[in-house]
């Protein structure tokens, strides 16, 4: 542990230096735009952006949009994390047919998988459904090949203590093989998330009827950059706070790492 | 000595590297009675860890007998200890649930088994650590908490593979002290593995020394020493290097044949 003082002291800097950053982006911006240097008909400008954000929040309606992303993206989320981590301790289970499925999850796997957008969309229709199939495509494999990873990749010490110890196959599995992978899980689940989100919004860019991804696409096809821009800076804010949101439950259920510092 | 706790006789491993057989341990017989600390000493590569092995019962030898109290060993023995020199705790659980584990695949009580857990704690030093991580340990105190694991199922043999070998000189005499005071008090069957020719006549009834290549016993040393004994204590006593002298003769040789050594996959 370092000093406490000292921390909160270089905390302080390291945010000072962040804002300066981000206010002198933002001048450069309004800047360029205000003395004709680029078009803010193509760019916007940090000033139209606030504005049309305030008036947005205050209109209200804006949380609709996000209530229905932020719907999809949950859904896709949840039914691919729980698919993908069942499927890959089934298959560290199961040796063989890991071997057999390996060349299609493989294939699958490093398909792009939002180039199926458009034939979930035929399959699934404009609403939710597609939207939520393209999520959980997208989440289903991360968790499927870090949960397999990590099932797969036991410290075998523990393994022959355990055994050493007593413990049968169930035990070896719910104490050992299961808790080892967790960490492997939860680096699932954070990349999983985000990917939820893409799923989500890249859906409802292609066609939908409600979302930020529909309004993004809405505001791009009458020209109104700014509308585009502040939709960027919403949807920035949610998948910030979500990553938080998984930060804070990663550390309270991985307590017995090791801390690193400055992490 | 009172009855034989632990009967090898005429056994020999080998395994399969590359395609290519190699004979790791070569007609081994020996007899450890009940309550007796046998030290097992030996260069690198003289299959001393598989012997523990192979007595633990996790795997079974090509050729040759064990039996545990009259009983051939057929699989893992419940009632058998085992300790690496890796301390091999679980990161997840804390020191007090590492010690318990044991206990908790076997079914014990939760109140009881949490309560012998504390005490042998207690017993290795590390009271007030209950509730830290292994990661939070240092390498001495991690190794203390294996040894409570080790004894908190009550094992009737205690199979000691290089336990102190990854501490260093310091921590190690500190150890190495402790577990002779609770093993002088309890006198389990003890078949300890160690480098260290020092560590094994301090603590041993009788010393073992194992040729390699392949892994046989070149001889067997009983120590004479009273006991109770300190580690630090009795080390620089006509008696004690008198028996250094003895067994480094025999073991200075093995390990001078020995290298440079190819590695057998045995310890």
């Amino acid at each position: 542990m370092s000093h406490p003082r000292a921390r909160w002291g270089a905390q302080a800097r390291t945010n000072v230096w962040r804002l300066g950053l981000l206010v002198l982006g933002a001048g450069a911006w309004e800047a360029a735009t205000r003395f004709g240097v680029v078009n803010a008909f193509w760019v916007s400008s940090p000033s139209r952006i606030v504005v049309d954000l305030v008036k947005r929040i205050v209109g209200g309606e804006v949380f609709f949009h996000i209530a229905v992303t932020l719907y999809e993206a949950f859904l896709g989320f949840v039914l691919g994390a729980a698919v993908g981590i069942a499927a890959g301790f089934l298959l560290a289970r199961s040796e063989e047919l890991a071997r057999v499925l390996d060349p299609f999850v493989t294939a699958l796997n490093s398909l792009p998988r939002v180039a199926l957008a458009p034939l979930f969309i035929l399959w699934f229709g404009i609403g939710l459904t597609s939207k939520v199939v393209l999520a959980f495509s997208l989440v289903v494999f991360i968790l499927l090949v870090n949960t397999y990873a990590g099932a797969t990749n036991v410290d075998q010490d523990l393994v022959i203590i355990a055994r050493l110890l007593g413990a049968s196959r169930r035990q070896l599995t719910m104490k050992i093989i299961l808790p080892s992978s967790i960490p492997w899980i939860f680096a699932g689940l954070r990349l999983g998330l985000a990917y939820a989100l893409i799923g989500a919004v890249v859906g409802e860019v292609i066609v939908a009827t409600a979302g930020l991804g529909f309004q993004i696409s809405h505001a791009a096809g009458v020209f109104n950059t700014t509308g585009v821009m502040s939709s960027l800076i919403i949807l920035m804010v949610i998948a910030t706070l979500l990553n938080e949101v998984m930060k804070v439950a990663e550390a309270k259920l991985l307590r017995w790492r090791p801390k690193i510092p400055g992490a | 000595m009172s009855q034989t706790k632990i009967a090898i006789s005429n056994l020999s491993h080998r395994f399969e590297i590359d395609g290519r057989e190699v004979l790791a341990l070569a007609d081994i017989s020996l007899e450890v009675a009940d309550g007796e600390f046998v030290a097992i000493i030996g260069p690198s590569g003289c299959g001393k860890s598989t012997l523990l092995n192979i007595i633990s019962g996790l795997f079974a030898p090509s050729t040759g007998r064990v039996t545990v109290d009259g009983r051939p060993v057929t699989g893992l023995n419940p009632r058998i200890g085992y300790m690496f020199a890796r301390d091999a705790l679980l990161p997840w659980r804390t020191a007090l649930a590492n010690v318990e584990f044991g206990l908790e695949l076997r079914g014990g009580a939760v109140r009881e088994r949490r309560e012998r857990a504390r005490e042998l704690l207690r017993v290795a030093g590390l009271q007030g650590f209950e509730a830290s991580y292994p990661s939070q340990l240092s390498q001495g105190m991690r190794q203390r908490v294996a040894l409570a694991r080790t004894l908190a199922i009550d094992p009737d043999i205690v199979l000691m593979d290089e336990p102190f070998g990854a501490l260093d000189a310091q921590t190690k005499l500190v150890l190495e002290d402790e577990f002779l005071r609770i093993w002088e008090r309890h006198r389990k069957t003890v078949v300890f593995v160690t480098h260290d020719l020092f560590e094994a006549i301090a603590m041993a009834d009788r010393v073992v020394v194992f040729g390699a290549h392949p892994g046989r016993i070149k001889s067997i040393v009983g120590v004479d020493l009273p006991r109770p004994r300190s580690v630090t204590g009795g080390r620089f006593g006509p008696r004690f290097q008198d028996l250094y002298e003895r067994l480094w003769e025999d073991l200075r040789y093995e390990v001078v044949r020995g290298a440079p050594e190819p590695r057998d996959g045995g310890g």
